[in-house]
This record gives C-alpha cells, sequence and structure tokens, in this order.
C-alpha cells in the first residue's frame, strides 16, 4: 500500500529529536568520570529507572511487531507479549540485587566481581557484542522500513537520521542521556497507546468501518456464484493449474483474481505483480494512485457480530473481548504463484474466521503446529515461551540500567516500577492489535504497520503523534544498545582484558569513539540487511542471551562449587550451541537462505530449550573438572 | 575502641549477609510460584488447546483471562515482595 507521508507527523517527529538531543547536550557535563558515562553516577531515582526500563525494553519490535501479529493472527501476538512480561520475574527475583551489588558498569563486571578471570571479561564481552548485535539489526532495519510510511524518507536516509540521532545522545552523555530519552520514549508510548485503547473501546465494533473522514471503508466481494463472476474466466494455465484461483478478465480488459471457496462460490482477492523488469501491478492495473493505476484496498473488518447488530457502541473492556470471541472477523492471508516469464504474484485472499478460533493459541503459522497432536511439533511454541521467560534477565542493555540507581533497594524499586508499566503496555497490546484487525485500516503487505494505521482510522493527528512515537521508540532502545555494546568493547575489553593504561579523561574519551564506531556499525547493519525480514532476530536475540548469559548468572549465585572456567565455558557454549542450531533451523533456511525448509537440519527453530540446560550441564561439569587446580569458587556471593 | 570497631564491623557484616539470604531465599521462593503459573500456562496451550478456548470468566475464555492473569500476577508477586524483603540497617 502506498501511504500518504504526514508532515504533522515529520514536525512532532523534529520535535522529540530536538528535545532528547538538547537534553543530551544539557547534560553532557555529568558524563565526565567513567562513572558518570556508564553509570550515570548511579544518581538516577529508582522511579526514573523504572520508566526507563520500559523505554529500553519496549523496542519496535514489541510495540509494531506485537501489535501487527495480533491485528493479522490474533491471540499467538500476544504469546509475546506475555512471554516478554514472564521474564521479568527472573529479574526481580533472581537478578536485580545481585547484579547491582556485584557489578559496576557492566555484564561481565557482575560476573567476574570474585575472580578476575580474562576468560570471563573476554566470553561476557563477545556475548554481548553478539546479543547486541542481533537486536541492533531489527532495530535499524526495522527504522529504515518504517521511515518512508511515517516520516516520508527513503529506507537508507531513516537508517542514517536514527543512527546519527542515537550516536549523538550516546556520545554527549553517555547513560544520563540515555536513560532520559528511554524515560520520555516509554512515557510517552504508555500514556498515548491507553489513550488510544480508551478510544478503540468507546467505538466498539462494527460491521461497517469507517475511516477518519467518516467514509465507508471497502469491502471485498464475497460469496460469488460463477455466474455473477466480473467478466470471462482465463484458462488455468501454467502455474495456475491446479490452484483455487480463477483469473478474470473484465469489461476494460483488466484481469482480477478470484479464489474458490469449499461452497462453490468465489471470494474477491488483491495481487500485487512484481514483473521480471521490476515494475509492479495490483489487480491487474500499474501500481500507483493516478488515474488509470490501483493500490491495495485497507482490510480488516467485523463480519457477523453477536446477535447478529450492525454495530456494538462503546464497549467495555470484557464486553469488548466477549463481543469479539463471539464474531466473525474477515482476515487476509497470502499465497505466491511464480510464473515462467519470471513475474511473481502475490495473492492476498480473504479468510473469515470465527473470534473462538482466533482468540486462542495456534491461530498464525508461527504456532499453528502446537494444535498438532505430535509431541515435537510443540517443542517450537515450548523452546520460544522459555527463551522469552529466560532471556529478558540475560539482556545486557536491560541489565546494565542497574548500574544507574543507587543500591540494591533501589534496583527492587526499579523493576517493580518497570513491571508496571511495561506489563500495562502489554495488557494493552490486546486491545490494540484486536482494535487494528477490526478498523478496516490494515496493509495486506506490512502487519508492522498496523498500530499506525488503526490510530489514522481514528484521527490523522493521531498517525502523526503516533509514527512519531514509533520512531522515538526506536531511538530509546538503539541508545540502550549502543551504551551496552560500547561498554563491552571499551570497559570490558580495552580497560579490563587488555589492561590499557588510561586515566579517567581517556576512558570516557576511549568510551565515546567506540560509541561512534559502534553507531556506524549500526548504520551499516540497517543498511545491508535492509532486505531481509528481520522481526525474528529479535526471538533470535532472546535464545542466544538466555542460552549464553543465564546458567552462568544463576550457577554463580547458587551453587558455591561454581568455578571461573565453568563460567567461561558456559557463555562460550551456550552462545555458539544457540547460534549454530538457529543458523541450521527451518527459520533460517527458508528466511536467511532461502532454501527448503524442510532440509533444515535441527528438528525445530527455537534452541532454548536445549542450549539452555546445556549451558548449565557444561558449568556443572567444568566447574566440577576444575575444582582442584583452581580453588577460587563462587563462595561467599 | 577498635575492637570494638572491628566487632561492630563484623556484625554489620553477619546482618548484611543474613539480609541478603533471606531475600535470597524470599525471591526463590517467590519465583517457583510465578514458574509454576507459568508452566501450566506453556503445558496448558501444548497439550490442550482446546480448554484455552472455553469461556472462562465474564464470557472471556481461559486464554485471555490466563494471559492476563500471566502479566498481573508478577505486580502481585512483586508488591509481596517488596513487603517481606528485609533492609539492612544504615
Amino acid at each position: 500500500m502506498i501511504h500518504q507521508t504526514s508532515l504533522l507527523a515529520v514536525a512532532i517527529f523534529v520535535f522529540f529529536a530536538g528535545l532528547v538531543l538538547g537534553i543530551s547536550f544539557y547534560l553532557g557535563r555529568r558524563a565526565k568520570s567513567v562513572s558518570g558515562y556508564f553509570a550515570a553516577g548511579g544518581s538516577i531515582h529508582w522511579a526514573v529507572n523504572g520508566v526507563a526500563f520500559a523505554g529500553d525494553y519496549l523496542s519496535a519490535a514489541s510495540f509494531l511487531g506485537i501489535c501487527g501479529m495480533i491485528a493479522f493472527f490474533g491471540y499467538d501476538g500476544f504469546l509475546y507479549s506475555i512471554g516478554y512480561l514472564a521474564g521479568w520475574i527472573v529479574a526481580l527475583f533472581i537478578i536485580a540485587e545481585p547484579i547491582k551489588r556485584l557489578g559496576r558498569y557492566t555484564f561481565a563486571d557482575a560476573l567476574d566481581s570474585q575472580f578476575n578471570s580474562r576468560g570471563i571479561k573476554l566470553a561476557a564481552a563477545v556475548s554481548t557484542l553478539v546479543v547486541s548485535c542481533f537486536y541492533l539489526i531489527p532495530q535499524m532495519v526495522g527504522a529504515g522500513a518504517l521511515a518512508r510510511p511515517l516520516i516520508g524518507v527513503p529506507h537508507n536516509i531513516g537508517v542514517i537520521v536514527v543512527g546519527c540521532i542515537v550516536t549523538t545522545i550516546v556520545i554527549t552523555a553517555g547513560m544520563v542521556s540515555t536513560t532520559w530519552v528511554q524515560f520520555i520514549k516509554g512515557s510517552l508510548l504508555v500514556v498515548l497507546c491507553a489513550f488510544i485503547t480508551l478510544l478503540i473501546l468507546g467505538r466498539g465494533l462494527t460491521t461497517r468501518p469507517t475511516d477518519s473522514a467518516g467514509h465507508t471503508c471497502s469491502i471485498a466481494a464475497r460469496n460469488v456464484s460463477p455466474d455473477h463472476l466480473p467478466g470471462t474466466v482465463l484458462p488455468a494455465e501454467g502455474a495456475w493449474a491446479g490452484k483455487p484461483y480463477v483469473r478474470v478478465t473484465g469489461a476494460n480488459g483488466v484481469v482480477t483474481v478470484w479464489r474458490k471457496e469449499p461452497n462453490e462460490t468465489f471470494s474477491e482477492t488483491q495481487t500485487l505483480t512484481v514483473r521480471s523488469d521490476g515494475t509492479t501491478q495490483v489487480n491487474g492495473l500499474p501500481h500507483g494512485r493516478n488515474p488509470g493505476e490501483a493500490d491495495l484496498q485497507p482490510v480488516g473488518y467485523v463480519s457477523k457480530l453477536p446477535g447478529g447488530v450492525e454495530a456494538t457502541g462503546a464497549l467495555g473492556p470484557v464486553a469488548f473481548l466477549r463481543a469479539i470471541q463471539d464474531s466473525e472477523v474477515v482476515l487476509w492471508r497470502s499465497d505466491k504463484i511464480s510464473e515462467a516469464d519470471g513475474s511473481t504474484t502475490t495473492i492476498y485472499y480473504q479468510k473469515p474466521t470465527a473470534g473462538k478460533d482466533f482468540m486462542a493459541p495456534g491461530s498464525s503459522p508461527t504456532f499453528a503446529k502446537v494444535r498438532g497432536a505430535k509431541f515435537s511439533d510443540k517443542l517450537d511454541f515450548l523452546s520460544l515461551m522459555l527463551a522469552l521467560f529466560c532471556g529478558t534477565a540475560s539482556l545486557p542493555h536491560i541489565l546494565i540500567r542497574y548500574y544507574t540507581i543507587k543500591d540494591e533497594l533501589s534496583a527492587r524499586k526499579s523493576t517493580v516500577v518497570g513491571i508496571a508499566a511495561i506489563g500495562f503496555f502489554y495488557v494493552l497490546t490486546l486491545f490494540f492489535g484486536l482494535g487494528a484487525m477490526t478498523s478496516g485500516a490494515l496493509d495486506v503487505t506490512d502487519s508492522n504497520m498496523s498500530a499506525p494505521l488503526l490510530a489514522r482510522s481514528i484521527n490523522e493527528f493521531l498517525f502523526a503523534v503516533l509514527s512519531a512515537v514509533a520512531f522515538t521508540t526506536i531511538l530509546g532502545t538503539v541508545s540502550g544498545l549502543i551504551m551496552a555494546a560500547s561498554g563491552a568493547v571499551a570497559h570490558d575489553i580495552m580497560t579490563n582484558l587488555l589492561h590499557m593504561e588510561m586515566d579517567e579523561h581517556r576512558q570516557v574519551r576511549a568510551a565515546k569513539l567506540t560509541a561512534l564506531g559502534v553507531g556506524i556499525v549500526a548504520m551499516a547493519l540497517g543498511i545491508l540487511f535492509r532486505k531481509l525480514n528481520v522481526n525474528f532476530l529479535v526471538g533470535w536475540a532472546f535464545n542466544i542471551a538466555a542460552s549464553a548469559n543465564l546458567p552462568a548468572l544463576v550457577m554463580l549465585l547458587f551453587w558455591k562449587r561454581t568455578t571461573k572456567e565453568g563460567i567461561s565455558a558456559a557463555i562460550l557454549v551456550g552462545m555458539l550451541s544457540s547460534l549454530a542450531w538457529i543458523l541450521l533451523s527451518a527459520q533460517a533456511y527458508r528466511d536467511v537462505y532461502n532454501l527448503d525448509p524442510a532440509k533444515a537440519i535441527v528438528p525445530f527453530s527455537q534452541p532454548a530449550i536445549v542450549t539452555i540446560p546445556l549451558g548449565f550441564v557444561v558449568l556443572v561439569l567444568v566447574s566440577l573438572l576444575t575444582q582442584r587446580s583452581h580453588g577460587k569458587t563462587a563462595s561467599g556471593i | 575502641m577498635e575492637t570494638l570497631g572491628l566487632k561492630t564491623s563484623v556484625a554489620k557484616d553477619q546482618e548484611k549477609k543474613a539480609v541478603v539470604a533471606h531475600n535470597r531465599r524470599l525471591g526463590v521462593l517467590l519465583f517457583i510460584v510465578y514458574v509454576i503459573f507459568y508452566g501450566g500456562f506453556m503445558a496448558l496451550s501444548a497439550f490442550s488447546p482446546h480448554t484455552m478456548s472455553e469461556p472462562f470468566l465474564g464470557g472471556v475464555n481461559v486464554a485471555v483471562v490466563y494471559g492476563f492473569a500471566l502479566i498481573i500476577v508478577p505486580l502481585l508477586l512483586a508488591f509481596i515482595y517488596m513487603r517481606l524483603c528485609r533492609k539492612t540497617s544504615p
């Protein structure tokens, strides 16, 4: 779909960007010392840190990805909300206090606090860099992908704009400015989503959705008998043979595609054809918005409401969910047909689905196997839920936030504030996603646009604000990731591992130069990976973080015989095994290598259920084997 | 006086260790409570998916109610934890 650029969105984004840059320059003087730069001098108030946790954690994947998945598939997107929030339990009850007590600036500090081991420093720094990199790619590619529809600039410009702003934020005042950017972003996101949710409930559900100007949205035809097809049916030849579609030539010569339904009727589809010369056609016409051209139509509406009513009027939260469950909604799915002339047609077809079906796990392709009979089919789901649960408290850019506060009590308090803000936001995601699903405004080609388009269906100003906040969302998370990665290089590797002699001033300068380098790498990654579907990389980052870092953190705290060799080995084995598993999985075969996923070597895509236990086993075995040669263990922690 | 200072320091150290141990035990206990709750959700989703579609509270199905509970319960457990955690004396 071609989206109209909102100048207001650009203006609001420029205002937000100016605000955060202004704050960063103003706070620059507080980041002159190493402690000031890496940990904001431990002076951040616990409540501010709690909201900053939300700003750090609620990435574009959380905000746009989850809303989009719920809008397209229903409850399955909400499974991510549940898993992402549940992970904070590990942070609060197991990790928060000790990580604050043991560390200074980075995750490696805490792991190495009793050992002074070069192996631990190196392993933890590498793990931080790998996890941060996997997390950075989707954020930066997401910035580029959202740049055109949201603020009207090309992909690469979007990546460079975000990269430059974030790098400036980090370089000017390190963790001080990063904290305030995350605080502003977290507050804006939660308040705005709460407000829009109230509007969704106030609007209720209708079988005739309208846009913000009050025009009724177009509704694609269904249950059309063969006699009423709008033209002559072409023979099913070539790649079209045996497919559940017919091509119909209308009076104007334009070919449209209709899907055969099981009840011998036909339903209207939308098609996007990419020819071998790169030109595109929509529904048989050149893609565009001028006369003689066509664009994909917005979709998503309730086809049947309980009691056969046309509109429900305003609903409370429980009544809204109950009404969705008892309704039928027209969802859209896609299919691809490649022809001999090198053109590929993507067919978007209607799939009326009962609320009872999509409001339970297993309605999306990602989790469909959970409804299968075989135990092995369910392992992907179980493994991903485990990775989300264990991954949160192992993400380096989250852990470093604990060093910005005063003490262990503040660590607990700020985690509780973080859980409250993040939990509230995740509750809203279900209403947001379902509101988008039934708004008549969805883009069939891009689920990530669901939340902004929902806002546009309410009014243009909300779209502008939400688009600007979506872009600001990327700033908050990326600044945290750059801080974590630059801390791993400048503090863990240069200062602690290589013992480079530097006074305080030079250490801060080295950290800033490293942040600049990481920022440039982040921009390059955002441009290099622009053609890759990168949303799944966040899930991979959780798997790698959980497999590499969690066994080391937990065993350090709870097993007195843990040795430095055990910790290093667990980090390296957990990281490499989860990385190898991911690269040999069906998901990588399909989304990265464009190979047949059935040929993948590993039996399921999400490794956590295997590689987290492997990390624990390796740590125990190596620690037991190294007890006698090295007397120093984790006792006393 | 020096001996007294040392004794005070040792006593403070012991007190801190006791507080850390108490808080850790409490954290682990509440963590186990949540793990059982979360595990129940995973098991029900994987091995009895039809149960998740059944109407439960106020007509809303088990999947939605359980999902919301998994998001809200951490906050309740967090308040309990904050209430029962001990602090070291300044």
